[in-house]
């Protein structure tokens, strides 16, 4: 993994609740650099996120209120959040029911910033 | 809905399945001779023999370059197009391996379809029966038995 991207992520992981955080291509679903835990299936959390960010962008745009910046999906026992980078590139990640969404969503706007 | 249709029965549970999740337009599950054993989304029997041709051949293809450069084997091949993606790969099963050309659109990524085919190996090769022993292929026969494969596939 390139030291940008893995400045990108440790910034994020080090969230207290995050329990991972993946840099993703938004077309493929494909993993670009990943710091996951162990028992995290980063492959299968890149797809599914990939797919559902898509989605979610054109149900968006289809809504008429504009792209989609920031995704938040609250789960039982945690939370998918999501963010669109430019050149194709998503910022995805893993966390904890009690993370703290907004520290962790500024560590991934500072993360888009170091990959752009 | 174009139907999944198979010639052995124990691969239409996990086909469907697997186009279903993975979001697949086409996809055969054949031979690396090309002998097609199940088929999702084709409507024409020539089609399905093409692709299934196209398909055993690259996978042949790639394995004599894997073997140039001392790699054992390529798992996977995915190209990318404008519209739709092929992704091809060959599987292990306890009657042999298995070939696996999936076509999907943009509706569907190689992420996704990558992602559900590692289910759809795993499901394939606990539904896999006993090993039969085969018979051996006679000529006058080959003919018979491909059009009655190809009616299988069809719904004919």
């Amino acid at each position: 993994m390139s030291e940008r991207f893995r400045q990108a992520l440790d910034g994020i992981t080090r969230v207290r609740g995050v329990r991972g955080a993946l840099l993703v291509t938004d077309d493929d679903g494909l993993v670009i650099a990943d710091s996951v835990m162990e028992d995290v299936r980063g492959g299968a959390v890149a797809a599914l996120a990939a797919s559902l960010a898509t989605r979610m962008g054109k149900a968006a745009i289809g809504a008429r209120i504009g792209e989609s910046h920031f995704l938040h999906l609250q789960a039982e026992s945690g939370a998918l959040l999501v963010m669109p980078a430019p050149n194709g590139v998503l910022v995805v990640v893993l966390a904890e029911r009690n993370v703290n969404v907004g520290l962790a969503r500024l560590e991934m706007l500072r993360a888009v910033e170091v990959v752009k | 809905m174009t139907p999944t249709r198979a010639i052995e029965p124990w691969i239409e549970g996990p086909l469907v399945q697997f186009v279903t999740e993975a979001g697949a337009r086409l996809t055969l599950i054949m031979t690396p001779a090309g002998q097609v054993l199940a088929q999702h989304g084709f409507t024409r029997a020539v089609d399905v023999m093409s692709a299934a041709a196209l398909g055993a051949a690259i996978v042949s293809s790639t394995r004599e370059i894997a073997s140039t450069i001392g790699e054992e084997a390529f798992t996977a091949l995915n190209h990318q197009g404008i519209h739709h993606g092929i992704f091809l790969a060959e599987m292990t099963t306890p009657r042999g391996p298995l070939l696996a050309l999936v076509v999907y659109g943009s509706e569907s990524s190689v992420g996704l379809v990558q992602l559900f085919y590692e289910d759809l190996v795993r499901e394939l090769f606990a539904a896999c029966p006993e090993v039969e022993q085969r018979k051996p292929v006679i000529a006058a026969d080959f003919e018979r038995d491909l059009n009655k494969s190809l009616a299988s596939l069809f719904g004919r």
